[in-house]
């Protein structure tokens, strides 16, 4: 037996927390798994929403920042709570903002059922191509998604130009004699968007396309139907999924989408991305532009939710 | 080969590809045009491509752009793996639900709310404890690793979800300690899936435009904030040149990836051929 | 050790569970698995003894595979406790335990080859490299894969993959191995020639084996003991023998192999043998156990226990039916009759085709008039 002085004792103690503490951090790195990805989304993704929801319900003031706060001391210590929706009625009041939010569901809804039109033969096409060739197809379609969103709309700019190679070779063949104008119209957005979006649509149709068992349509066939009726009655009914997953994919950034309308739009077609920008950018109103910005996530928190919904049926299977 | 698809769908897939490919090829086509005007040919030239090297703030920008997509691909990489690795494996968790919609949703977040929301985050948040002093790389790295680690996160789903889970508990089994398990067998399966999500999001940092441009500040361009201040008043046949070498440089990389995806192929059925004969 | 109530002809050592006095390996007490409302695992007590290859036999969702899982770790029983070799298993991990297991699906690591795969255990013993490559080689040559160690899983057959998945799990040399469904992914020739060679195996390294299956075949041919279990709870225990001949209620009499099973009354319990009034008439019952009179039972006779006879019996008596022939299954070996008696109900009954028939015709066909007849120790009563 030997003695043990006091500080010996405390260093025993305090080597036992630590083991103590080790092996907490052992059994709880499942903690720290689910802890550090959580936090970091808590506060760089919630926070910041939570931040111009307050912000919406302020008044613009000449400051920095240029807006007034909620909560307020005055001074013999009484709380204000200063709330105000004159954000919110100045944008349904004015006809420029409901304008401009209408434009955007109306374009946005027009490209995603010119993608779906063009998207489902073409992911159709691909599950029905020999294993080599859909291959093939796929990369190619997942191609233009990995090369920059700008230059694949820059690239539109000189196509649609006044002087641009559709109406040069329009007149090189004889068929306009001036050009016609195509850039900074709202034919030229959907062009873009369609163009941008396209890859978005065929990817769910396909990843729900390959799920399908394809003795269905021989059963169908050996049952006595046609193919067209197959199609309409096996096929795509049961593509409803991807349908909706697919046209929300386009549907929902298509909607907030600032730089297809920016650069082939111009000034002439207003969507409220491109709005916001503008409000935010030149006009320094923040209470204004959350305001705008929390009205568009109200009008997409629909779909966003359907998708999500779809999203964890999907991963359920 | 194509003995099920029909002349329609053919068509289709054949016009598609047409439309998807068509404008680069000419993107491509233009940067070599020597006329400054870019649709009017005025015969073959390089110029444009000198034009390009000699430009400080392209150099500039894109050393920007790839410092920023590299830290924030790793960064994403990382926290994509904890948060799909936290979702698949951990069954049922308090706010399970909240933590799955915010990684669903920054997938299907408008950029423009996105990017200004945490503009306005930034600003109070400098308000409040005096950081970030300056908005530029950091707040940019910042804001793009929030988004790209919902993306690796759900490659890195999709990959566990595929993934045997008695795998892991043989290994436990076998007296592997949690970590080890991580370590020896969730780690090197998950391999692939990480290295596409690393790339994917090393690829979303460097194509984002909107969020970057609302959250950067004074002198800190990115590539992409550089070429739309560009191309917004027009067409610049410089522009074609650095979007030739951006297609290029994806074109390579994503061949690559091909190839070795291809090369994987080969093996499993060169497997599957040695399993076969074994049967008989 | 010898116990006193070995009434048997086996040797003691060999039937363990008979002896009172004797220590089990794992001892299962009052265990519970709920998960959520729905109770997986409800109230079992098990012992199970050194050297035994004890089957949990049931169909899906039974349980069996929870009670497996929790036996290595895997799931944390809602109450009740484990013990292996006497040591409370609540508190520790399954990379603790002294238990492996081997996989429905094998499990088998697919970035590793055959070798890295049996040497994993090992590896994590902290073992010195050339004792792992001794027992690598060593569990190689048990299970006949020696010339496969460099392979990858992907390049194995089904049949070698599952011997790999057995060596990885035996070359630890666990106290208990835990199998699950070990012969599952098998087609039928292979599973049946496999059986044969997992007994063997467990037989030369003497490791206790505990088998999840739901094969009754494979739990008859493997096991020493097995237990039934439905909807979470044991239904019965005991040898092949025990289970097959005499089970202890109808369940277990229709789920392992087949019988035809009648309602009945006990009208008279003599000291040797009772009597019951069924559908069929008297059926005198050779019996051990006393059943009160009066009460309602069920009679099970397996059909292959039911003699056939184109003949009347020289005298009527109990034990005794006719009927007509209303359908026959030919199976080869054997054929499965079935006897349409007087009040329609339908007599399985099973005779093995020693005879080779005479100008491609069989001895007993349709429409036949049967005599059916069985021995007072052949019917199996039943009170529950």
């Amino acid at each position: 037996m030997t003695v043990v002085n006091h500080s010996d004792e405390r260093a025993n103690h305090f080597s036992n927390a630590l083991l103590d503490v080790l092996r907490r951090v052992q059994s709880g790195w499942r903690t720290i798994v689910i802890l550090v990805p959580f936090a970091w989304l808590l506060i760089f993704f919630l926070a910041p929403f939570i931040v111009i929801a307050k912000i919406s319900l302020a008044e613009v003031v000449i400051a920095s920042p240029p807006f007034t706060r909620m909560i307020e001391w005055t001074d013999n210590g009484i709380m204000t709570i200063r709330i105000v929706f004159d954000n919110f009625l100045y944008i349904f009041d004015d006809d420029l903002y409901s304008r401009t939010y209408v434009n955007s569901l109306k374009v946005s809804i027009i490209s995603t059922f010119f993608c779906l039109l063009i998207g489902y033969p073409m992911a159709y096409g691909i599950i029905r191509s020999g294993p080599l060739a859909k291959k093939m197809l796929l990369f190619a379609i997942i191609l233009p998604f990995w090369t920059s969103f700008l230059l694949r709309v820059y690239a539109w700019m000189g196509l649609l130009a006044d002087q641009g190679t559709i109406n040069n070779i329009l007149i090189w063949l004889g068929i306009i004699d001036d050009p016609v104008r195509m850039l900074y119209t709202e034919f030229a957005v959907y062009i873009g968007i369609i163009y941008t979006y396209l890859p978005f649509m065929i990817l769910p149709l396909y990843a729900n396309m390959e799920k399908l068992d394809q003795t269905l349509n021989e059963a169908a066939a050996d049952l006595g139907s046609q193919p067209t009726n197959t199609f309409f009655k096996i096929t795509l009914p049961l593509t409803v999924p991807g349908i909706i997953a697919g046209s929300l994919l386009v549907f929902i950034p298509a909607t907030g989408e600032y730089i297809v309308p920016d650069l082939l739009g111009g000034g002439n077609v207003q969507m409220i991305g491109r709005l916001l920008y503008n409000e935010f950018s030149r006009n320094v109103d923040w209470p204004v532009a959350s305001a705008v910005a929390i009205v568009l996530l109200f009008l997409l928190v629909l779909p966003m939710a359907i998708y999500q919904y779809y999203q964890g049926k999907a991963a359920e299977q | 080969m194509n003995r099920n698809r029909s002349r329609f769908l053919s068509i289709m897939l054949t016009v598609g590809l047409i439309f998807l490919y068509v404008p680069m090829i000419l993107l491509v086509i233009y940067s070599f045009n020597f006329s400054k005007l870019v649709p009017v040919w005025g015969g073959w030239s390089t110029r444009w491509y000198s034009v390009l090297f000699q430009s400080e703030d392209v150099w500039s920008a894109v050393l920007l752009s790839l410092k920023i997509a590299v830290i924030n691909a790793t960064f994403a990489t990382l926290l994509g793996t904890l948060a799909g690795l936290a979702m698949v494996r951990f069954g049922r968790f308090r706010l399970r639900t909240l933590f799955g919609s915010m990684l669903v949703a920054p997938l299907v977040m408008p950029e423009i709310i996105t990017g200004l929301s945490l503009l306005v985050f930034f600003i109070s948040l400098k308000q409040l404890i005096g950081w970030p002093t300056e908005r530029g790389f950091t707040t940019i790295t910042i804001a793009h690793i929030t988004f790209s680690l919902a993306y690796v996160a759900v490659i890195i789903q999709a990959r566990l979800t595929g993934m045997d889970q008695n795998l892991e508990e043989a290994a436990l089994d076998l007296g592997a300690k949690p970590f080890k398990v991580l370590t020896a067998i969730t780690l090197p399966r998950l391999a692939p899936g990480m290295v596409a999500g690393w790339l994917l999001a090393f690829t979303l940092s460097l194509d984002d435009l909107v969020i970057a441009s609302f959250v950067t500040g004074p002198g800190a361009n990115t590539l992409p904030i550089l070429i739309f201040s560009r191309i917004r008043l027009g067409l610049r046949p410089d522009i074609n040149a650095l979007a030739t070498i951006i297609i290029l440089f994806v074109a390579i990389c994503v061949a690559i990836a091909a190839l070795i995806m291809f090369r994987q192929q080969r093996r499993q059925e060169l497997d599957e051929a040695i399993a076969a004969r074994e049967m008989s | 050790m010898v116990g006193q109530q070995a009434t048997g002809v086996q040797d003691i050592s060999e039937t363990p569970w008979l002896d009172k006095d004797a220590d089990s390996l794992v001892r299962i007490k009052g265990i519970t698995k709920k998960f959520g409302e729905f109770t997986a695992v409800n109230n079992v007590d098990l012992d199970i003894y050194q050297g035994e290859l004890f089957c949990l036999l049931g169909g899906s969702g039974c349980g069996k595979t929870t009670l497996l899982r929790m036996l290595a770790g895997f799931e944390t029983p809602t109450s009740g406790s484990i013990l292996i070799d006497g040591i409370d298993m609540s508190e520790v991990p399954p990379y603790e335990r002294p238990t492996n297991m081997m996989f429905q699906s094998y499990a088998l690591f697919p970035h590793m080859t055959v070798e890295k795969n049996i040497a994993f255990g090992l590896k994590q013993d902290k073992l010195p490299n050339s004792e792992i490559d001794d027992r690598i080689d060593g569990i190689l040559k048990l299970v006949e894969l020696q010339d496969y160690k460099k392979r990858r899983p992907q390049q194995l057959s089904g049949g070698q993959r599952q011997r790999v998945a057995l060596a990885r799990a035996l070359v630890k040399e666990p106290k208990l191995l835990l199998l699950d469904e070990p012969l599952a992914a098998l087609d039928k020739k292979l599973r049946k020639q496999t059986q044969f060679e997992l007994a063997n195996i467990q037989e030369q390294v003497g490791i206790t084996f505990v088998v999840v299956t739901h094969d009754q075949e494979e739990a008859m041919t493997l096991s020493s003991r097995i237990a039934v279990m439905d909807k979470g709870e044991f239904v019965q225990t005991g040898t092949p023998t025990e289970i097959y001949e005499f089970p202890d209620s109808r369940f277990i009499a229709d789920f392992i192999g087949s019988a035809n099973i009648l309602d009945g009354q006990i009208v008279k319990d003599g000291t040797d043998h009772v009597r019951v009034s069924t559908e069929l008439g008297e059926i005198y019952i050779d019996h051990g156990q006393s059943i009160k009179e009066g009460s309602p039972v069920w009679v099970a006779i397996r059909p292959e226990k039911i003699h056939l006879s184109k003949n009347a019996p020289k005298k009527s008596g109990p034990n005794q039916a006719v009927g007509m022939v209303d359908d026959i299954g030919y199976l080869g070996n054997t054929s499965i009759y079935k006897i349409r008696l007087a009040d329609d109900r339908i007599i399985d009954v099973t005779a093995p085709n020693q005879i080779r028939p005479k100008n491609r015709t069989h001895l007993i066909t349709w429409e036949d008039k049967i005599y059916l007849h069985w021995d007072a120790s052949s019917a199996m009563l039943l009170n529950k």
